[in-house]
């Protein structure tokens, strides 16, 4: 039996308000502007502009198109005097480096177009980390940042790098003199050269202390494994040896201790082979909630003593009072090694409790002798920082990739303090907020440009290299603390140091010896060890080898005391609580004013340019907090004031989302920042509101809050509103049980039914209805997209690649609000619900409307289906019959192609596309003062793909299946003289998506990934998006089969 | 007195010369030496280090016969190892001034041909080539459209048409002379009359007579205009014949033609990437180390290369920490934005030759647009040319396939899917 479940969009579709039905009907939500033509009441005659202006203005300005025509402009062609040997205009080169910005991690192959990185892709070849989420991706953007620092800056004015040795290297030694320490306060670094190069700057400087620490805390986690294993580190998981996953608000498909499980996750969710099973509980409904078997709602409080139930129930032996999570425990118990325990709750007692179970089990999963450097960083230390500056014992305050007046809970505690630091110098380039109160601002490398390494988990070592020179006058930090260190580097060789890779990026001052110099030398001696030379492992961006801690002896710890602990963690719980977290497309707001990321659409609430108090319905309608469109069919929200402890947060926005713990709230860091670049800002005041000052202790969960309601009304930029389907939930999203999947696999109508019409023979197979004449596609290749539900986690890394590589523009929040976003690639949201047609009946209400808003009826927790839709490239496209300019057409490939040198804009294909994929260019987005983000400036737009066009006003546009990337891999078979491979053919969301469930390639092929897809016989989970409608697209869907019994 | 001296000094020295000179003159008569042999023989064996006025690797050779004996001569050029070993204080003294660069003996080289060099390399200096007045604003970047037609042929044209045209106003005015000098003048007043009384309807009466004649006539004239309008819309950017003057007077005709230098040395990224490329100046450098004169504007289009790249020609080397001036060229072929051609694909792929598109690049002085780099101008080329697919493998599958679908041999890129929009647009 195919599931029932029916799907619907969002809550505007549930309570069916008025507009919502005209706007299903519509293919625009908001009438088109003609206003401005009419005489107010509606009427054209007697408007303003008359007839013979109308004739004046035709004339006038006919006459200056063909003037302006005729004579073309002299365009110069400037070659470079001496090429590199490497590059050839026009071929695109890829370097292996690393991203990390002291926040996200990640190993990528930096695509470069005659020198400039425009694309950040993953490093396939490394084992780990080597999937670029969306905030790595994005990050090339602020290589290319207009607003930030272009030069060294002595109290706020521009200085030269000597005047600021001369300054920082003064002050230094007085600090030293004075016996006042110097502090060096960074994000979590994770560079064993650095480490290296630390031990010197001490020696130099004795009284220099460093001070590392996480916006976000993961204290508990580093406490506990500290205290159990006698290291700095987290634990390593390795979910591919896991059949059961209990989670405990461990978003680990998101940010949890640094990421890089999804592909290890994703393997285990095929339901071809063993498929695990996965529990989640949690507050605020996440990623990983979202793709979780079974999830349970809990409040915050609740947390803790989940895990000590746990605890309880695997490793004391006891009774599991709670119905809600005995599940979850019967599973954990089965599986015993193959069982997986995780928690995000940043406690150590929580987390000691965690650790113990899973060596009860004993988990093969979790793996504490394989430990994780990255972001393993206790909170402590900052906690002493800002008492010291107080009381003046620190003369030199050195910061890099931090923000503690923005993300600093006691924010104002820091800033009052700061006022007693001699000295402060801040190593970021970006102006923000703790940047800007600096004394000297020596402004360090973006990561394009610097050179670097990294050590994220045992074993696994990873190399930086810049990918192109210094596009300001900075230099890298670790530079920086040589020339304060008088240019010497113990045991570095300066005759040996000169080599030819380091003249690529000139030192800025006149010291011989740069970090780079240092890098080579410990790479060699210590890392590769003779094993690997230094350019292999430069080539291939990153080294493993067999690190071990050694035999893992846990130390015992008192156990008994940690459970009690744990269990009044949260004993005064409160009516409402708060739980913090960070988005996957903003994180902890380092990138806030990236127009990217905040384009980007959380996969959940698909708002883009916010953050919000999310909110369950129940809990909304008990404190008369609404949610409503606005005439133009955009979502409009209250806003309250929240209050923590005292603290308050004025005019927080109210988004109601399902799946939200009833009795919890959920509040997203990263927003409200208010010194940082032009795209974190609207209209000048900052986008969001800043969740850290709600973070009291670090603890992400706050259970003393108070909700007032507030004035005013907030105006949402929701990009899943506007394209409802119609109802036609069941062609859209399909999903079964790995019950009824596994029972059934041969017999396919069991769970995935072909969609028959009923004609005058009878009912008839999609496939035999058709008007059209079939495609040919007996000639070369033919493209087909492989979409796999059960894969997809929503993470959005799509959709960032898409951007980069389709030059695919930025409209800013009003213009998402009025449904003009500009996705090429969305990822739709999907929630479940039970309701059938006899429940309907039963509760009298099948009839009509009122059937519909049953049937959309929300469940308190829902099932979430994500569903990545970009053009299908239907063979029988609706949309290439309705042009009448034949600007969109098909290839011999299978693609559809848009022309849009040959659109004149009539929108007749995005009103008959069934899917809703097109795009509409309804303003010049680039070079354009009203669209101020990165293509309105000569640097940013350097991040443009000189192979794709930027679109015009007026143009319709939509996925090419990447088109330019398909061509130029056949112009490479073609040029090796051989047939195309599989290998050489992918699109960008494909090349993307870590864990594999967008699948490119040549149907016609037998050795491709995708022909084995195609095949209906061989792949049973395949069905097309809305099959019903005849289009025969060339994008599939391989159904979601979620692990349940009935 | 000093003045005296050195004039005593100079004197001496012209006579010495001129002395000189007149030996070489009987030494050429004595062997019988012939400077175009020598011209020959310098080309072939001497001028890949040695210029007659300037430094290369070696010295100059203008003249050497007068500070080289020609016995010496003979025996440096035949070994000038051996010489060196004897220890012959001139031929040490060369060998250290040029940093011991060890120069290839010619034991080949017979005495007379060797007096042939000699005689070559005393041959005085000609007067620099004077050089064409056209190139010598060779740095703006405005446009000189070839319009085909020469000035004179313009201005013959206008002249005649202007001689035609008072020609049919003569003979007008004597026509009308004569009917009016007819005798019929009452008869013409009364027809005046007549005439201003029906002026209104005269036309209309005329109009109706000659109807079919107005209908051809405006029909005509309409179809001529749209044409002409159409000719002059479609020709709006197409810009075949674009010669800009370049901000160096590169010619084509002396490296494509005649030296024969393969297109791909220079425009080597035509074979990996979508563009062509202009050479990097180091690349002219690989030549014009050593050619620091050209047949037509001696060292001064040269020069603007070493300009760029910062080379010295006196001293034979780069300027240290010389800050490279780019060279400003002014693009010929200009596509649109939107249009993605490659290159490669043509020139690797489809095996076309580059004439084919740019034409005789070869015989070209300076370079014009030859093509109309249209639209309609790429797919007939689609429609006509055959794909190169023998020896290519990726090819294999599809020509059987294309084979059998359309029944030919011959397959076109218009076959394969090349006049789809989205083959160059996207």
């Amino acid at each position: 039996m195919a599931s029932a479940k029916k799907y619907w969009k969002g809550f505007g579709d549930l309570t069916s308000e008025p507009d919502s039905e005209a706007i299903k009907t519509r293919e625009f939500p908001t009438a088109i502007p003609i206003d401005p033509f009419l005489n107010g009441d509606g009427k054209a005659y007697g408007a303003q502009a008359s007839r013979r202006d109308f004739l004046k203005w035709t004339g006038f300005s006919t006459a200056a198109a063909a003037l302006a025509a005729c004579e073309g402009p002299v365009v110069n062609a400037i070659p470079y005097v001496v090429k590199p040997d490497e590059l050839n205009p026009g071929v695109a080169d890829y370097y292996a480096s690393t991203v990390y910005d002291g926040h996200d991690f990640s190993s990528v192959l930096v695509k470069t177009r005659e020198g400039r990185p425009i694309k950040l892709q993953p490093n396939t070849s490394s084992g780990h980390y080597a999937y670029p989420n969306t905030r790595v991706q994005a990050s090339l953007l602020s290589l290319y940042d207009i607003d930030g620092l272009k030069e060294p800056l002595i109290a706020g004015r521009a200085a030269t790098w000597a005047q600021v040795d001369k300054r920082v290297r003064r002050d230094l030694d007085a600090a030293t003199a004075a016996g006042q320490k110097i502090v060096l306060l960074t994000a979590p670094v994770i560079s064993p050269t650095f480490s290296l190069l630390w031990k010197q700057f001490k020696q130099k400087y004795p009284s220099a202390e460093w001070v590392a620490y996480n916006p976000v805390s993961n204290n508990g986690a580093v406490a506990a494994y500290q205290a159990v294993y006698g290291h700095t580190a987290l634990p390593g998981y390795d979910f591919t040896k896991a059949d059961v996953v209990v989670s405990v608000a461990a978003d680990f498909l998101g940010d949890w201790f640094g990421g890089d499980h999804s592909r290890d996750y994703a393997l285990r969710r095929n339901p071809n082979q063993a498929m695990s099973r996965h529990f989640q509980l949690e507050s605020n409904l996440s990623l990983t909630g979202a793709n979780a078997d079974y999830r349970i709602p809990i409040k915050p409080s609740e947390q803790a003593q989940a895990v000590a139930q746990i605890y309880r129930a695997i490793v004391l032996g006891q009774q599991t009072r709670d119905p809600r999570i005995r599940a979850a425990i019967e599973a954990l118990k089965k599986a015993g090694p193959a069982g997986l325990l995780v928690s995000g709750t940043n406690d150590g007692d929580v987390q000691l409790l965690v650790d113990a179970v899973n060596r009860k089990l004993p988990s093969r999963a979790y793996r504490p002798e394989a430990p994780v450097y990255l972001k393993a960083v206790t909170d402590d230390p900052v906690k002493g920082l800002i008492s010291d500056m107080k009381d003046g014992r620190v003369g030199v305050l050195l910061s890099h990739r931090v923000n503690p007046v923005y993300n600093d809970p006691d924010s104002s505690a820091f800033v009052a303090a700061l006022k007693n630091v001699k000295t402060f110098v801040s190593f970021d380039r970006k102006r923000d907020e703790t940047a800007s109160l600096a004394h000297v601002n020596a402004i360090s490398h973006h990561p394009m440009e610097r050179w670097g390494d990294a050590n994220p988990k045992i074993g696994f070592y990873t190399l930086q290299q810049p990918t192109i020179r210094p596009l300001f006058q900075s230099r890298q930090m670790e530079d920086s603390l040589i020339a304060w260190m008088g240019g010497v580097l113990e045991g570095v060789d300066a005759a040996l140091a000169n080599d030819s890779m380091a003249t690529y990026i000139p030192p800025v001052t006149e010291c011989k010896l740069t970090f780079h110099d240092l890098l080579k030398k410990n790479w060699t001696e210590n890392i590769l060890k003779g094993d690997s030379t230094w350019f292999s492992a430069l080539r291939a961006g990153y080294y493993e080898r067999a690190d071990a801690l050694g035999p893992v002896s846990p130390t015992d710890v008192d156990l008994s005391s940690a459970l009690t602990r744990a269990e009044n963690r949260y004993a005064k719980t409160g009516k409402i609580e708060l739980q913090l977290y960070s988005k996957i497309g903003m994180g902890a707001g380092a990138q806030a004013d990236n127009p990217w990321l905040q384009e980007f659409p959380d996969p959940l609430t698909r708002a883009t340019w916010d953050n919000y108090l999310t909110i369950s319905k129940k809990q909304a309608d008990e404190l008369g907090l609404k949610n409503w469109r606005d005439s133009k069919g955009a979502r409009n929200g209250d806003r309250v004031n929240l209050s923590v402890k005292g603290r308050t947060v004025k005019n927080v926005p109210v988004l109601i989302t399902a799946g939200q713990a009833y009795g919890s709230v959920g509040l997203a860091f990263g927003y409200g920042r208010e010194k940082v670049g032009k795209a974190a800002f609207i209209d000048g005041k900052p986008i969001g509101v800043n969740a850290f000052q709600l973070y009291v202790d670090r603890d992400a969960i706050q259970t003393e809050v108070q909700i007032e309601k507030a004035d005013g009304v907030h105006g949402f930029a929701l990009t899943q509103l506007y394209d409802t389907m119609m109802g036609r939930g069941e062609s859209i999203v399909k999903e079964t049980t790995a019950q009824i999947y596994n029972r059934g696999k041969s017999d396919k109508s069991r769970y995935n039914p072909s969609e028959k019409l009923l004609t005058i023979d009878g009912k008839q197979p999609v496939s035999k209805v058709d008007m059209w004449a079939a495609r040919d596609r007996s000639l070369g290749p033919w493209f087909n997209l492989s979409i796999d539900l059960n894969a997809c986690t929503g993470c959005g890394a799509c959709v960032i690649a898409c951007h980069a590589e389709n030059n695919v523009p930025v409209v800013g929040r009003d213009e998402v609000r009025r449904f003009r976003d500009m996705h090429w690639l969305r990822i739709d949201r999907y929630y479940a619900t039970d309701m059938s047609y006899e429940r309907a009946e039963s509760e009298g209400r099948s009839e009509g409307r009122a059937f519909f808003r049953a049937l959309e009826q929300p469940e308190e927790n829902p099932e979430v289906v994500f569903q990545p839709v970009m053009c299908q490239h239907c063979n029988h496209a609706p949309c290439e019959t309705v042009c009448p300019v034949a600007a969109t057409s098909h290839g011999i490939q299978g693609q559809n192609q848009m022309i849009y040198n040959r659109c004149v804009g009539t929108r007749y294909c995005a009103n008959n596309c069934p899917y809703k994929v097109r795009r509409f260019n309804w303003f010049q987005y680039a070079e354009n003062d009203a669209f101020d983000f990165h293509m309105n400036d000569d640097l940013g737009r350097m991040v443009l793909n000189p192979d794709v066009v930027v679109r015009s006003r007026g143009v319709m546009e939509k996925c090419s299946l990447c088109i330019q990337m398909t061509q130029a891999a056949i112009l490479k078979a073609k040029r090796e003289k051989r047939p195309l491979r599989d290998a050489d053919l992918s699109t960008a969301c494909a090349t993307a998506c870590a864990t594999g469930a967008l699948v490119f390639g040549d149907i016609n092929d037998e050795n491709s990934e995708v022909h084995q897809l195609h095949d209906a016989e061989k792949n049973k989970r395949k069905y097309y998006l809305l099959e019903a409608v005849g289009t025969q697209p060339n994008v599939f869907y391989n159904l979601k089969v979620r692990n349940k019994t009935e | 007195m000093r003045e005296i001296y050195t004039a005593y000094c100079s004197r001496f020295a012209f006579v010495l010369l001129t002395f000189a000179m007149l030996s070489v003159q009987v030494l050429h008569a004595q062997g019988g030496a012939d400077p175009a042999a020598g011209k020959k023989l310098f080309t072939a064996n001497c001028a890949s280090c040695h210029k007659l006025d300037r430094k290369l690797i070696g010295p100059p050779l203008r003249s050497i016969a007068q500070q080289r004996s020609r016995e010496w001569l003979h025996k440096w050029i035949h070994n000038n190892a051996a010489l060196r070993d004897s220890g012959d204080r001139d031929a040490l003294a060369i060998f250290e001034e040029y940093n011991g660069q060890i120069m290839t003996a010619f034991p080949q080289l017979s005495d007379q041909q060797i007096d042939d060099i000699i005689a070559y390399t005393s041959q005085p200096a000609a007067q620099p080539a004077a050089v064409g007045a056209a190139n010598a604003t060779a740095t703006s970047g405005t446009s000189v459209p070839n319009t085909g037609i020469s000035a004179t042929a313009f201005n013959l044209i206008l002249l005649t048409i202007t001689a035609l045209l008072l020609l049919i106003v003569i003979l007008l005015t004597k026509v009308l002379k004569m009917v009016y000098g007819m005798k019929y003048e009452g008869r013409l007043r009364e027809l005046e009359k007549q005439k201003a009384a029906r002026k209104r309807l005269d036309f209309v009466e005329f109009f109706e007579k000659y109807t079919p004649g107005f209908v051809f006539f405006g029909l005509l004239f309409f179809v001529v205009a749209m044409y002409g309008a159409w000719v002059y819309l479609i020709a709006i950017d197409v810009n075949t014949g674009y010669e800009p003057i370049q901000p160096i007077a590169f010619s084509h005709e002396i490296h494509a033609g005649e030296n024969k230098i393969d297109c791909q040395y220079c425009h080597s990224s035509a074979k990996h990437s979508k563009t062509a490329g202009i050479p990097s100046a180091n690349v002219c450098m690989n030549c014009h180390r050593y050619i620091a004169e050209g047949p037509k504007t001696g060292t001064r289009e040269i020069a603007k290369i070493y300009k760029a790249v910062g080379w010295d020609p006196e001293e034979q080397a780069y300027i240290p920490n010389y800050k490279p001036k780019p060279i400003k060229w002014v693009k010929i072929h200009n596509l649109p934005d939107f249009v993605y051609f490659s290159h490669a694909q043509h020139v690797v792929v489809g095996q076309i030759a580059c004439q084919t598109c740019h034409g005789p690049v070869e015989t070209m002085d300076t370079v014009y647009q030859y093509s109309k780099l249209t639209m309609g101008w790429c797919i007939d080329c689609h429609r006509a040319t055959a794909v190169q697919m023998k020896g290519n493998p990726y090819y294999e599958k599809i020509h059987e396939q294309l084979a059998a679908k359309y029944g030919v041999k011959k397959v076109t890129e218009a076959m394969m899917g090349g006049l789809e929009c989205g083959r160059c647009h996207y």
